[in-house]
């Protein structure tokens, strides 16, 4: 290997391995050294899978360093420093579209929060989002969600965001994957603008089209985990003797796989007269946006037709509409001369759609996929194994059966969805850019098998590509803009109308007309003819400091954004705990009361009658039916009709007229303790009671002459349910809205993918961390307000103490709750695990342990440590203390220790658990 | 056949998805064990070990026996305190109830003058509060009673109670603790399972891929139906009989066939619930708050925490629209009283027509919510 005086990445003896359990255990990356040489634009070509997105991730410092060493920019990136450091130096966009953005989030609030990461003055930000936006054709959409997007669109965007902040390592993984050839142009042309400006930048790229690699300066061919050729375009095609890359890229790969490697050959076509699909108009609008306007076309049986179009073009529209997943806003489509209709399964099971975003399970192998499809297809037995067999051979999965999607390179999940899409041998093929992302060995293999389907077995296949060379193959193919179809015929007939010479100029100048039609100032412009504002400093950024609040609040901000985008959330948690703190308030009451019972007097005596009497007085007992036998009490008891049983034993009246001690047998329901133990407190109370009036009558004794207790309820002296509840409830429900609405806050950058932004960045965990909380601190203290307005305003609930007290306590504890959901997130990996898990950590806690119903001090077992150490029983003790006792912060103190202990002690937890780089 | 086949092969996969996320299946396993054990045990074995404070100005006979009364576990052994503590004690939560015995109580008392013993009740810890001033009451009136007919040299009580506890005889909490816990379980998990299982088809993609395909949203939501419902029920079987039967060793009566088929009842109608909740959150985190919301009353309001019977009639109306009210009825029917179907079955055809019901609008609002 060549060594360079200044090489800008240097990588030895590099492995690295995917997959838990040993069985699946992938090599991505195989001992490989590499020096890549800097201020230079290096092209990282090779088959799909064979670790190109692995090596830009380690180099990125996105990815754990498993072996060997990475030196990036002068420092080791297994040094944590280091990578600190460099992070602002270097830019990485990962690929898949639009991984790293956020969608709800508009394209200049995404700008924004990057250029806030970096600590970019609000002026400078938005000097470069302007830069940025015009240069990319993305300025007339900066208030369009990330997330309503076109695949292209996402794209640029996401270029956008990696180089807001000026890297000197610019890594870009599959950067124009999906994106149009007008769009691509703009995108190198601006990338050449900015090296132009910072000449010594290095540029990093791994991609897919050849004609792309061929005006890098320097090319790294890759194989199976380990570098193939390294060197100048020209020294690659003059070491395979071919003429152009592509071709070099085939022969440079081993034996085996260039021998899997077609030519594609189109045989002619028999013309058909059966109709595959036909539109009439078909139009679609979202709100005033026309995505697609009065679309028309027919493709016969047989047809392989093309789509090709700028991004957000409304292909995609088109194609879904087809499918039936969109209903249309007007016109009429018909595939087999029968209207679609998106509940005809029929119809259904004769089309294979294939979507833009990969759209199957990840959770699901390859090959469990593969099944769940071919079964939900209805094919069957033998069939199924033979079909599922020939489908990975033919789109070689063969070496990632068992392995997950979500682990596989863009390339080999497009295979996969292909594969899906065509298992259950449809007669229509809807493909939205299958070949995004392909090799060029693979994207050959999957047209001879379009080729052979089209042609052998007849089935229509409706495509939609950006590669030139792919739409020359279609039979025929519709040019789309802005939602109309400028023009339909075949490839070579397009080209013959406008004269032009290849099909990319003929495309060009269709677009450059209907531009000049509908925006003579269109964002095709591809001469970027304004200079760059001058005012802007380009330079290294200086080194990131250990802690910003800058960083900081930019997380905040994102959040807070997030949340306002989905106003739904912010609204479900403060209406939602309103009506909660009515219904549990007035819900649990305190008394026992409205107690069935029944009597089975086997004396039937006026003495035995006098007995149930005094029973039937009592304020707590309702009385049922007398019982006939002791039977009758059990049936009745089981059914859980009453929950008292008394027996009257025969001779009862004789027996105490004798003073021969009858015994009454009071027989209770202990399936639940606390109801029995007070029905069994009352019982008690009203035999007594009858002894007393007993010993008045007969004995003539007044037994009243005994003590008078004098009952005094402290702090509710009207015995209420609102003032005892309330205050309870109040802790409760800060603990869990709180804590639900933080628990997703990281999990879901992680399930998503924009998480890579908290990797790649200088942002630090405490700061990632901090400023995810913070919106929903504010958000649970205005939830507290409202509360506690509530209870005073409404229940007549009055706080009686310090109301200071009790509102710098609620900052504590709504802390401790939003602490408790980020730990959650940042240790779970999944949403719903992360929803789960935050149910468990703060419903049976906070209801159960914290003294709502029982006191902690009646505790017992794990439940005296939970009740000890929760944040809610200490925020309850506070709670109940200043609403009911009229207590402030010199009785209460105590109380805020271990809240303010918590706050750290949650969050280094969460640090911990958070990782701060791939695995 | 085929929506049978369907249904079965679009259940295996959300079990395996499911699988797929240790993290989750650890947290089933913790939630229907340790959890289910900490809860059972953690509600006080005894009823009360209330905190008592007492004031004790007549260090008589009579005032040590009503001392004495107050016994474990009913009562922490009763503190002497003065009167200046009664309140700042109170104040600190450090005693629930204070009680002041007056200078010359029992002389005052044989001279039957009446006099007054005063008792303050901590009225905010509320399961204490109000049985437990009941309690007191009662011992001070026994002790007084019992002291003054043995002193006017009387016998035995004229009549005698004897309180018989059915089905749980020593009143041991952990037993209602425990199933109550197993409830609580099952339907906070097979909510959120479904829900979030929908959610998050949704936000992958991957249910716009379903329906380009032969498959019906019946399909859809019965497979995740079965599948989840499935997967609690096999925990919660697992809970009762090695965690609650085995671990804590609680007697368990009635058929536990019959409690499995109306869990499978109740899980047909929370698992209906938590795709009506799917279809109607627009996020995952919608869905979490949305869960949260209807947990917890789920929790306090059902009849497992606090009996129903006491709630206000509005509010005892209103759950009768959860499962869970239902539910908890049958368990403590089938689990602690022994009860067959011919008693239980209205709470069976309640759970049904719940079941019933969610499923049916959780299907018209899939339905909505994908085209």
């Amino acid at each position: 290997m060549t060594g360079f005086e200044d090489s800008v990445v240097s990588l030895k003896d590099v492995t690295l391995q995917y997959g838990r359990s040993r069985s699946e255990k992938v090599r991505a990356l195989d001992a490989l050294s590499l020096e890549v040489p800097s201020g230079r634009m290096v092209g990282l070509i090779g088959p799909d899978g064979v670790g190109k997105s692995s090596l830009m991730a380690l180099v990125s410092g996105a990815r754990r360093i498993q072996q060997g060493s990475v030196r990036v920019l002068g420092g080791d990136m297994a040094n944590a420093e280091h990578r600190r450091l460099s992070c602002p130096r270097i830019a990485y966009m990962p690929q898949g579209l639009g991984k790293n953005l956020y969608p709800t989030l508009s394209i200049r609030e995404n700008l924004e929060f990057f250029g806030r990461l970096f600590g970019q003055s609000k002026a400078e930000r938005n000097l470069r989002i302007e830069d940025l936006t015009r240069s990319t054709g993305l300025e007339d959409f900066t208030e369009r969600p990330a997330g309503k997007l076109s695949g292209g669109m996402k794209q640029k965007l996401g270029l956008c965001c990696a180089l807001i902040h000026d890297p000197d390592l610019l890594i870009l993984d599959e950067p124009t994957t999906g994106v149009d050839p007008l769009a691509r142009n703009q995108f190198w042309e601006l990338i050449a603008r900015i090296r132009d400006e910072r000449p010594h930048m290095s540029v990093m790229v791994a991609t897919a089209y050849m004609d792309e690699a061929e005006g890098f300066d320097w090319l790294v061919a890759m194989d199976e985990g380990q570098i193939l050729a390294t060197g100048t375009p020209a020294e690659m095609l003059e070491r395979t003797g071919r003429d152009n890359l592509e071709q070099a890229f085939i022969a440079l790969l081993p034996e085996a796989k260039r021998a899997l490697h077609q030519e594609v050959i189109i045989p002619p076509r028999e013309a058909s007269d059966e109709i595959a699909i036909e539109a009439h108009g078909l139009t679609k609008c979202f709100g005033d946006f026309t995505a697609v306007d009065h679309v028309n076309f027919r493709i016969e049986r047989g047809e392989i037709f093309g789509f090709l179009g700028s991004n957000g073009c409304g292909k995609s529209t088109t194609m879904k509409m087809l499918t039936g997943l969109l209903p249309f806003s007007e016109g009429e489509a018909f595939l087999f001369g029968q209207p679609v209709d998106p509940n005809d399964l029929d119809t259904r099971q004769r089309v294979g759609y294939m979507s833009q975003a990969f759209s199957l399970y990840s959770e699901l192998t390859v090959r469990q996929n593969l099944e769940l499809h071919a079964r939900l297809y209805q094919i069957n037995g033998k069939e199924r194994e033979a079909r599922i067999q020939e489908v990975i051979e033919r789109f070689s999965l063969g070496p990632v059966v068992d392995s997950l999607p979500a682990g596989l390179p863009l390339g080999v999940r497009q295979r996969l969805s292909l594969a899906v899409a065509v298992v259950h041998r449809p007669e229509i093929l809807i493909l939205d850019e299958p070949t995004s992302g392909v090799d060029p060995v693979a994207r050959d293999s999957f047209w001879v098998e379009l080729i052979r389907m089209s042609r052998e077995e007849q089935v229509t296949i409706f495509i939609s590509t950006h590669f030139m060379n792919e739409a020359l193959r279609c039979d025929r193919m519709s040019l789309m803009h802005a939602g109309k179809v400028l023009d339909s015929d075949t490839p070579q007939a397009l080209q013959q109308k406008r004269g032009a010479a290849t099909l990319e100029a003929a495309f060009i100048a269709y677009l450059e007309d209907a531009s000049d039609e509908s925006a003579p100032e269109s964002s095709f412009d591809s001469e970027q003819e304004a200079a760059p504002p001058q005012a802007l400093q380009k330079g290294s950024a200086p080194p990131p400091s250990r802690f910003s609040f800058q960083r900081l609040f930019s997380y905040t901000h994102r959040e807070a954004m997030e949340l306002r985008r989905d106003p739904v959330r912010g609204m479900l948690a403060l209406f939602g705990s309103v009506l909660l703190v009515f219904i549990i308030g007035y819900g649990i009451s305190l008394d026992v009361e409205d107690l069935s019972y029944a009597v089975l007097d086997y004396d039937q005596t006026t003495s035995s009658q006098a007995y149930s009497l005094n029973l039937a007085g009592s304020r707590y007992f309702v009385e049922t039916p007398p019982l006939t036998s002791i039977d009758e009490l059990d049936e009745r008891m089981r059914a859980g009709k009453i929950s008292l049983g008394v027996i009257i034993p025969p001779g009862f009246g004789r027996d105490l007229k004798r003073g021969a001690t009858p015994e009454i047998a009071f027989w209770v329901d202990g399936s639940m303790p606390t109801r029995a133990d007070t029905i069994k407190g009352y019982a008690q109370g009203i035999h007594i009671d009858y002894l007393k009036t007993l010993a008045r009558e007969s004995l003539g004794v007044d037994a009243d002459g005994g003590a008078d207790v004098a009952l005094r309820y402290r702090y509710n002296p009207d015995v209420q349910s609102l003032p005892a509840m309330v205050p309870a409830v109040i802790p409760i429900l800060l603990m869990m809205i709180p804590a639900m609405l933080t628990a997703l806050g990281v999990v879901r950058e992680k399930e998503m993918g924009s998480i890579i932004n908290f990797y790649v960045t200088p942002v630090t965990r405490t700061e990632f961390l901090l400023g995810k909380q913070l919106p929903y601190v504010v958000l649970g203290m205005l939830n507290f307000l409202i509360m506690v307005a509530l209870a005073v305003f409404f229940f007549d609930v009055p706080v009686k103490g310090s109301f200071l007290t009790l509102t710098l306590a609620a900052l504590l504890y709504v802390f401790c709750a939003t602490g408790l959901g980020l730990l959650m997130s940042s240790v779970l990996s999944s949403q719903i695990a992360a929803v789960f898990g935050t149910v468990i950590v703060t419903l049976i806690p906070a209801v159960q342990f914290s003294g709502m119903i029982h006191p902690v001090s009646a505790m017992e077992g794990i439940g005296v440590v939970i009740g000890h150490i929760y944040p809610t029983a200490h925020f309850l003790i506070i709670s109940r203390g200043v609403f009911a006792k009229a207590l402030g912060m010199a009785d209460l103190y105590a109380y805020f220790v271990p809240l303010l202990l918590a706050i750290p002690v949650l969050l280094l937890v969460s640090i911990a658990g958070l990782k701060q780089q791939e695995k | 056949m085929r929506f049978l086949t369907n249904i079965l092969q679009l259940g295996i996969k959300e079990l395996r998805s499911l699988s797929r996320d240790p993290a989750l299946v650890l947290l089933i396993i913790y939630a229907f064990s340790l959890s289910i054990y900490s809860s059972a045990t953690a509600v006080p074995e005894a009823p009360f070990r209330a905190t008592i404070g007492v004031v004790n100005e007549d260090p008589s006979p009579l005032s040590y026996r009503i001392l004495d009364g107050f016994q474990l576990p009913y009562f922490q052994p009763p503190q002497a305190i003065t009167h200046a503590q009664m309140d700042s004690g109170m104040d600190a939560g450090r005693y629930t109830f204070t009680l002041n015995i007056p200078p010359d109580f029992q002389q005052d008392l044989l001279a039957g003058r009446q006099p007054t013993i005063q008792l303050n009740v901590d009225a905010t810890q509320i399961s204490q509060a109000f049985t437990g001033a009941g309690h007191i009451q009662q011992i001070i009136s026994s002790e007084v009673t019992t002291f003054l007919q043995r002193y006017r040299s009387q016998g035995a009580l004229p009549v005698e109670a004897v309180v018989r506890m059915n089905y749980n005889p020593n009143l041991d909490r952990s037993w209602f603790g425990a199933v109550n816990s197993v409830i609580d379980q099952i339907t906070m998990l097979s909510i959120i399972l479904t829900g979030a299982a929908l959610i998050r088809e949704r936000e992958h993609g991957t249910i716009e891929h379903l329906l380009v395909m032969p498959v019906t949203p019946v399909e859809i939501m019965l497979a995740k139906v079965w599948s989840m419902g499935l997967v609690v029920l096999l925990a919660s079987a697992f809970a009762l009989r090695f965690v609650v039967g085995t671990w804590l060793a609680i007697p368990l009566g009635g058929s536990l066939g019959l409690f499995m088929l109306g869990a499978a009842l109740h899980l047909f109608a929370t698992t209906s619930m938590g795709i009506f909740f799917g279809t109607v959150a627009r996020s995952m985190p919608q869905l979490g708050l949305l869960i949260i919301l209807t947990l917890i009353p789920l929790q306090i309001l059902s009849g497992g925490m606090t009996p129903r019977e006491s709630m206000p009639e509005i509010i005892q109306r209103i759950m009768l629209a959860a499962p869970t009210t239902h539910f908890i009825e049958l368990a403590q029917s089938i689990l602690f009283r022994g009860a067959g179907v011919g008693i239980v079955w209205p709470q069976m055809l309640a759970l049904a027509v719940i079941g019933g019901v969610f499923f049916l609008f959780a299907l018209s609002r899939l339905r909505k919510s994908l085209s």
